[in-house]
């Protein structure tokens, strides 16, 4: 479904970010990347949400070259990865619905479909009664629910979470990950990555561990090693 | 589909506007100094313009006819002297009219009318007083007189003498200095319009600045560029009509105010004096309120949205 074909990156400060990556991912599974601050993973990330570009090599979205893609389908794409973040990346001025909402609007979905999801899938995450609290009225765990409401709201091929539970204390982390399996559990892959040693342990699936811009090891039933 | 993105743009515009209350202020009350400036420029010329024409229409030349010259003589040159292009208004003043015109100019002054009649005789000249288009074209016309000056019936000159060359200094310098106000004056209007629209564009691009987490957000859940900047645009043109009408106002209010204060600082008989000070900023806005309302608004809108617009794009780049 997904494949990094050595890709690497050199930042302008000639700092190798990631150096010759390959690596695919499979529908349905659920990968944990892992591996310690500035070994690559949120390059790696940003490699596939094209938020930036790699030096060398390429990436593929089944059988698309996502950085030849052109604007449109670009934008097409990202409604087809459900996104993620250890810092949440929610829109400030908008509640919790309009944020969700606003997922659903830039897909072309009718203001029928909105209003009957919205609520559903801020149900799913346990935040039903929050839907019109502004992303500053809630806390951590709040506003985590609150994006993946937003990234699983048009029902994605992929979930990409970059240390989703980076900024959360360990009972909301359990949480978010429980929710993170059960969304695998319903079809979706979900690519997640972490230094948390408790996170992989949880999930035991496959492991991917990264240092230095490297893979350094890949298991299928993987445990924290480094 | 469109419809339903242009409402849904519009609705999240107007939101914004509301939710960013103190950057829409701020960006209000940046965008309204910039129009008061425009306003202030067009207030400016007007009162330039004002001034320019009153002062031309001061200065006219004045030809003196000789005491026994006919009265058929002269109205037969002022015929001529009518059909040059460059003359604007011609006056002719009998030696009877200037008579009555003396004696009412002086009728409190008794001395002076004793003296009067004591010469007896009417000693005023018939007066052709000429007004030309341009203060340029004064030497022009004095030429023309002094050429036709042999042309009357008896061959005798029956012009007494042309007062243009005492004026000639004041005439000349009015014909540069006019036009060099002119240009000078629009000058400086493009120059402080320049300023405006940068100090807009760079406040609304600091407004924009605190967003582009946010838009890159919104890229990130795949949303067109339109859509992402629509909003923004909305907002921006919201911020143009509010301050287009807070400025409209104001300059309402100057205008309003203004003819009182000249008044004042003038002094009444002053004010009078210069008759052209008088409700010059009042009459002018009223008979122009078209016109301004369309400069004032239209520059706020397209400041407020092109600022907007051009601001979203550098963060769309992902």
């Amino acid at each position: 479904m997904i494949y990094f074909d050595k890709v690497s990156k050199i930042y302008p400060d000639e700092s190798m970010a990631l150096d010759g990556v390959s690596f695919g991912i499979k529908p349905n599974e659920f990968v944990t990347i892992v591996g310690h601050s500035g070994a690559g993973k949120t390059t790696l990330i940003k490699m596939l949400i094209a938020e930036d570009r790699p030096s060398e090599g390429a990436v593929f979205f089944e059988s698309a070259n996502i950085h030849k893609l052109k604007k449109g389908e670009m934008n097409k794409l990202r409604r087809r990865i459900g996104t993620i973040f250890q810092d949440f990346r929610l829109i400030p001025n908008k509640t919790a619905y309009e944020n969700i909402a606003f997922a659903m609007e830039a897909s072309g979905c009718t203001d029928g479909e909105i209003a009957s999801d919205v609520p559903h899938v801020l149900e799913l995450v346990g935040l039903g009664h929050k839907i019109w609290s502004f992303p500053h009225e809630l806390s951590g765990g709040e506003k985590q629910r609150v994006a993946i409401a937003r990234a699983i709201v048009n029902q994605p091929d992929i979930i990409i979470a970059d240390e989703p539970t980076g900024n959360l204390d360990p009972i909301n982390t359990y949480e978010i990950i429980k929710i993170l399996q059960k969304i695998n559990e319903l079809g979706t892959t979900v690519l997640l990555t972490t230094h948390n040693k408790g996170v992989v342990d949880t999930v035991n699936s496959r492991v991917i561990t990264m240092e230095k811009g490297k893979i350094i090891r890949d298991d299928k039933d993987g445990k924290y090693v480094l | 589909m469109i419809f339903t993105n242009l409402k849904r743009i519009t609705r999240t515009g107007f939101i914004n506007f509301w939710r960013n209350g103190f950057l829409s202020f701020s960006a209000m009350v940046v965008i309204t100094l910039s129009l008061s400036v425009f306003g202030a420029l067009i207030f400016g010329s007007a009162f330039g313009r004002a001034l320019l024409k009153e002062v031309k229409n001061k200065v006219d030349i004045n030809v003196y006819f000789v005491l026994d010259s006919q009265e058929t003589d002269i109205l037969a040159l002022k015929k001529i002297v009518e059909s040059l292009p460059e003359v604007d208004k011609i006056e002719y003043v009998s030696r009877e009219q200037s008579l009555i015109d003396f004696k009412n100019k002086w009728k409190d002054n008794t001395l002076i009318l004793q003296g009067l009649d004591e010469i007896g005789d009417n000693p005023f000249p018939a007066v052709l007083n000429i007004k030309a288009k341009e203060p340029s074209q004064y030497s022009g016309i004095t030429h023309f007189l002094d050429s036709k000056s042999a042309l009357s019936k008896g061959g005798t000159n029956i012009i007494e003498k042309i007062n243009y060359n005492q004026n000639k200094l004041i005439i000349d310098r009015l014909g540069r200095i006019i036009p060099a106000a002119e240009k000078t004056g629009s000058l400086i209007a493009i120059l402080f319009v320049i300023v405006a629209i940068v100090i807009t564009f760079n406040t609304i691009r600091l407004i924009i600045f605190t967003a582009k987490d946010e838009i890159s957000v919104m890229k990130l859940v795949g949303a067109s560029n339109l859509y992402i900047r629509g909003p923004f645009v909305v907002s921006g043109i919201m911020y143009g009509v509010f301050s287009g009408i807070l400025t409209l106002i104001v300059l309402g209010g100057f205008a309003y105010y203004s003819d009182t204060l000249i008044m004042r600082f003038a002094g009444v008989r002053g004010a009078q004096d210069f008759s052209l000070l008088i409700n010059v900023f009042s009459s002018y806005f009223i008979q122009n309120f078209g016109q301004i309302f369309a400069i004032i608004m239209g520059s706020g809108i397209v400041l407020g949205g092109i600022s907007s617009y051009l601001s979203v794009k550098r963060y769309l780049r992902i």
